[in-house]
């Protein structure tokens, strides 16, 4: 089996869950297993061999003489686990001080911490996932939100393997088809096959064409909307944020490695995972720090996908209110008329008037927060129906590929109405298809390793 | 009382046959300067063509470019012998523009007997060679029936089909080689006592016919060339024009597949007679109408043995029925009523050797200096023996001085895609070349062989400075031609659009390069003529050339990308000394092939049946650890 080190990691998310599971892979793992649980309400030593595969054991972990937890300890045996190596599963009370005293006195037994996709990439080594569902686990472990993680499930079962698969088998007859007629002119017929083969192509184009329309909306669901609240100072931005990060309380989590100094948040709201940067105000000002600020606030607002626009509508609409409106012009926008709950002093109709689509809200209220997520589904996944049997492509890798692949087949649709001869044409076709395997993991290609691994081996 | 005295000789290099392989191969080791024994077992049949009467066709006739590039001697002998000759599919692209050649079979015989025996360094031997010898894995000579002992440093086996060859048709069957040549009986056994994995393949012929009772007139005639290409390099074609000799074309009919149908269950090959596996791409007619049942009729090419002969070879009819069968099916065809059999058609079975068990020198795995070319590799042909010839004699000679083998690869020429076939994918039935197992083709065109290989052949020895230099010359002709085109404009004036109007392409309303004019599909390079007022008269290898490299610039450079990232996984070399069986993550199928194939490339083991992508993702992760 591949590396001689047996490794070990906590297998659920960190925080305050009802239950963890440790897990143990590697040649040692039963060995370790044996000199930390004791097997049923009498605690009799425990002996993996006695067991068969896939069984679970009720009983204590001990750390020398002193019980650590109540425990279950799966036992799964080579090859006939995840990562096709000897492996214990340990399933221990929630709380992460419990768990992280298990794994301490497992490493202690000289098993080292696994690094983050670690049993993935062992999955991979020992042959027990191909490439594509290695990085399809990669994406579930960084998915943020149901949408992303039915869309690599789905990947991990295969089912862009499939529809690529397909694709790549009528290329390939083609291919075939021709390579026959070449060879063996009298028994295979090439009069009027550019029609023909035309007619086999423009279908493939158009489903790849498909996918690759999916990788925007896949990349949304993946990584998430880039988003900025902007307005003045005061409107409630904060408020805002704050409103919305207590309603979502759990499913705040802190991009790491920001060194800019707007603060970000990635957000969950319905099914659409918004990576929240908070901004200066945006108004006049000769302060000089001041300035630096709006300039980041204004580049942010350029860079973003979806801007949230706050105004007061406590306030009557002023100049600043107009730079605002200014800035955002044209650009994907959602504008909320914050303050609902106090008096109405800004003159809606100059809004409407500028056919601006607006939602009145309150962050004391709660008000306009439900039509708040209906525009921003509506925006997102308009073409959206089913996320579980619609196909999404939501790899960049994956979606280069494809845009190659249709390249290459344009080129295919190209070289038939300039009536090139057959052997010529098949060099295009053969393109496509090995650039679809790319995707398959039946093109061979070293860059796809190291990228893979680079992304295995994340968080080094 | 014992007094056979035990004969010994010495030699550098011995080659066991005299076909189409050994000829290259002896020739090769014995021009480099290496004392060389060429054995045959009739030296009135070296180079014998026992099937077909022609050289080259598509994708053999790249072979025979290539291997006239490297200094090989096939393209300047069919030259010498040819009665037509004829560039096939000039309708499609210009990578399966095919050459081939009819030859006369005993000219081409004679000749190429007449360049052995006038070879330095090269002994012809008529004896039956009945033994190898084999000391520490290594290669240390031949015993023939005699019990003479040659001792060599190298020896090359291109046994042919002769090693326990039996010719079979209907009924009945006799233990010779093809023409009632007598087989090599004994040294398969020596062959397998050294470890050596034998195993049968067959492969067959059509009757020949007496010209004399065949009707030509129903049939339609097949011209050659009106102006022909040379195979060699060497030659122009003003050098070897001569008067051409027709081929004609007939059809089978249903009356003909009836006749077979009906007596199928007494074809020795149906009825189980036959163990051999038999070529798919060159089938016999009752598997042509047996497998392609809704097929109507089927081409019959009826073609001249020879201006010395009234034989006539019936191409497409390939048997091995019994003589009453065969009469009757062959008389079932218009213009063959009265035919009179000359030579019956038949099948021959024979030994022939796992080519899995070579390397890409084409030397054998586990004896060193050993060397096998052509059909005991389990090839067909008397093109791709040849190809395997010329390069089991150039390693053959590189194993005597040490050095590194020359090795052609996939992306360099179809010799190349030929033995990496054989020794990395092997074969299960007489593998034959096509232009469609040449990933890379429209880099490998005919037209192009000399560019691609005779540098290699220079560097060999091969190649003569006089000739490496005429080929210099040409190149650099090639190259200025290319780049004059480029930056030739032409002016969109009346005149200009005329002409362009004349070949039915649209007019031009602003100057355009000569190059994107010849690109369009209505148009090439001898069609611009008119509109290029400085063109010089080139030679015709030249300009054709010039004319593919332009007008298909766009997918030439598209498949030279696809050979870069092909030359990333060939030139990831896997270390001689790798043990697979401590890579546990690889399947065990994948461990088992990679172990007895030892592939020298990463790229090669992709090649591997039985080793899957994910198997070589483990090894190229493997071999990063490393």
């Amino acid at each position: 089996m591949h590396g001689d080190e047996t490794i070990t990691a906590i297998c659920t998310a960190f925080g305050n869950a009802g239950i963890h599971i440790i897990r143990i892979s590697g040649g040692e793992a039963f060995c370790v297993i044996e000199k930390i649980f004791k097997k049923g309400k009498s605690q009799k030593p425990f002996r993996v061999s006695e067991y068969d595969s896939h069984t679970i054991h009720y009983g204590y972990i001990f750390d020398k003489d002193k019980c650590i937890d109540e425990v279950m300890v799966s036992v799964y045996k080579a090859p006939n686990s995840y990562t096709k190596e000897d492996v214990i599963e340990i399933n221990c009370h929630g709380g992460s001080y419990v768990a992280k005293n298990i794994l301490m006195l497992i490493t202690g037994l000289g098993v080292r911490m696994a690094e983050p996709g670690e049993f993935s990439k062992r999955a991979f080594l020992n042959g027990r996932i191909d490439l594509s569902q290695a990085e399809a686990i990669m994406e579930i472990i960084k998915s943020q939100n149901d949408y992303a993680l039915k869309s690599s499930v789905n990947h991990l079962r295969g089912n862009i393997k499939k529809n690529i698969e397909k694709i790549r088998e009528d290329i390939l007859n083609e291919v075939a088809y021709m390579e026959a007629a070449l060879d063996d002119p009298e028994h295979y017929e090439l009069n009027n096959y550019g029609s023909i083969l035309r007619e086999k192509i423009l279908p493939c184009i158009d489903n790849l064409e498909m996918l690759k329309k999916s990788y925007r909306e896949g990349r949304i669901i993946s990584e998430g909307v880039n988003t900025v609240i902007a307005g003045k100072p005061n409107v409630g931005k904060s408020s805002f944020l704050n409103y919305l990060l207590k309603e979502n309380k759990a499913i705040v989590t802190d991009i790491p490695g920001t060194t800019r100094d707007i603060i970000e948040y990635s957000i969950n709201i319905g099914n659409i995972c918004l990576n929240l940067t908070d901004t200066a105000g945006i108004h006049k000002t000769e302060d000089y720090i001041e300035k630096i600020g709006i300039e980041k606030t204004l580049e942010s607002i350029n860079a973003a996908q979806l801007i949230i626009c706050i105004f007061d509508m406590s306030r009557e609409f002023d100049e600043e209110d107009e730079y605002v409106l200014s800035q955002i012009e044209g650009k994907n926008c959602i504008v909320l008329l914050n303050k609902s709950d106090l008096e109405c002093k800004l003159d809606i109709d100059k809004l409407k008037s500028r056919k601006i689509k607006y939602i009145v809200f309150s962050t004391q209220t709660g008000e306009g927060f439900d039509l708040f997520v209906k525009e921003l589904e509506n925006m997102f996944y308009s073409d959206i129906i089913d996320v579980e049997n619609e196909i999404f492509i939501t790899n960049a890798r994956h979606a280069e590929a494809i845009n190659n692949a249709i390249q290459s087949l344009k080129l295919v649709i190209n070289s038939i109405s300039e009536e090139m001869p057959e052997d010529i044409i098949t060099i295009d076709m053969m393109d496509a298809y090995n650039f679809l395997g790319e995707i398959t993991g039946d093109t061979i290609g070293e860059q796809l390793i190291d990228k893979i691994f680079a992304e295995f081996c994340m968080g080094k | 009382m014992n007094n056979k005295r035990i004969i010994e000789y010495n030699y550098d290099v011995a080659v066991v046959g005299a076909g189409h392989a050994g000829c290259e191969a002896s020739l090769a080791t014995a021009r480099l300067g290496y004392k060389t024994i060429v054995f045959t077992v009739s030296i009135d049949n070296i180079a014998m063509m026992p099937c077909n009467p022609n050289i080259g066709g598509t994708s053999k006739g790249h072979l025979v470019r290539e291997i006239d590039a490297l200094g090989g001697e096939i393209g300047i002998n069919i030259d010498k012998t040819y009665i037509q000759s004829k560039m096939l599919n000039r309708s499609k692209g210009p990578a399966v523009h095919s050459l081939r050649a009819q030859a006369d079979k005993k000219n081409y015989s004679a000749e190429m007997r007449k360049t052995l025996e006038n070879t330095d360094n090269l002994d012809i031997r008529q004896a039956e060679v009945t033994n190898i010898i084999v000391e520490n894995n290594s290669i240390k000579g031949v015993i023939t029936s005699s019990g003479t002992v040659y001792y060599a440093k190298t020896v090359i086996l291109c046994t042919g089909v002769y090693l326990k060859a039996k010719c079979i048709y209907g009924d009945v069957s006799s233990n010779t080689g093809p023409n009632g040549l007598s087989a090599a009986n004994e040294l398969s056994q020596s062959l397998i006592d050294n470890g050596i994995e034998i195993r049968r393949f067959k492969t067959g012929t059509p009757a020949r016919i007496d010209k004399r009772t065949i009707d030509f007139s129903v049939m339609q005639e097949q011209k050659g060339d009106e102006h022909i290409t040379p195979f060699s390099f060497t030659n122009k074609a003003s050098d070897i024009e001569r008067k051409q000799i027709s081929c004609w074309l007939t059809y089978t009919n249903e009356t003909t597949h009836e006749i077979i149908k009906e007596n199928i269950d007494r074809s020795p090959l149906f009825a189980g007679i036959i163990e051999g596996t038999g070529p798919r791409y060159c089938p016999s007619i009752e598997d042509k109408v047996m497998r392609f049942a809704d097929k109507e009729r089927h081409q019959i090419f009826i073609e001249p043995e020879g201006e010395y002969t009234n034989e006539m070879y019936i191409g497409g009819m390939s048997t091995s029925l019994p003589e009453d069968v065969q009469y009757n099916m062959y008389r079932s065809i218009k213009g063959l009523e009265n035919a009179h059999i000359v030579r019956n058609g038949y099948a021959i079975e024979y030994d022939c050797i796992n080519p899995l068990q070579l390397k890409l020198n084409l030397e054998f795995k586990n004896i060193s200096g050993l060397f096998g070319a052509g059909q005991i590799n389990g090839s067909s042909g008397y093109e791709e023996a040849a190809a395997q010839g010329i390069i089991a004699g150039i390693n053959a000679v590189k194993y005597i001085e040490n050095e590194e083998p020359v090795i052609i690869d996939r992306s360099e020429g179809y010799i190349g895609v030929l033995i990496d076939d054989l020794v990395t994918k092997g074969t299960n039935e007489p593998y034959r070349m096509m232009t469609s197992r040449a990933e890379y083709r429209l880099l490998l065109r005919q037209d192009n062989a000399d560019y691609r290989l005779t540098p290699i052949g220079y560097k060999v020895g091969l190649i003569s400075e006089d000739r490496y230099q005429k080929f210099l010359k040409k190149m650099k002709n090639i190259e200025l031609e290319i780049e004059r085109i480029r930056n030739t404009y032409i002016d969109a004036d009346d005149n200009t659009n005329k002409i362009l109007e004349k070949y039915g392409t649209t007019a031009i309303s602003s100057s355009i390069s000569l190059a994107e004019l010849i690109k369009r599909p209505e148009l090439n390079y001898d069609k611009t003529a008119e509109l290029d007022k400085k063109r010089q008269p080139l030679e015709q290898e030249v300009v054709e050339q010039v004319d593919n490299m332009i007008k298909y610039e766009g997918y030439i450079e598209r498949q030279k990308r696809q050979v870069e990232q092909y030359k990333k996984l060939e030139n990831k070399r896997i270390p001689d000394n790798i043990n697979y069986f401590t890579i546990g993550s690889l399947r065990k199928e994948a461990v088992q092939k990679l172990d007895s194939i030892r592939p020298a490339s990463i790229g090669q083991a992709s090649r591997i049946s039985g080793v899957s992508p994910a198997d070589i993702s483990v090894l190229l992760v493997y071999l990063k650890g490393k």
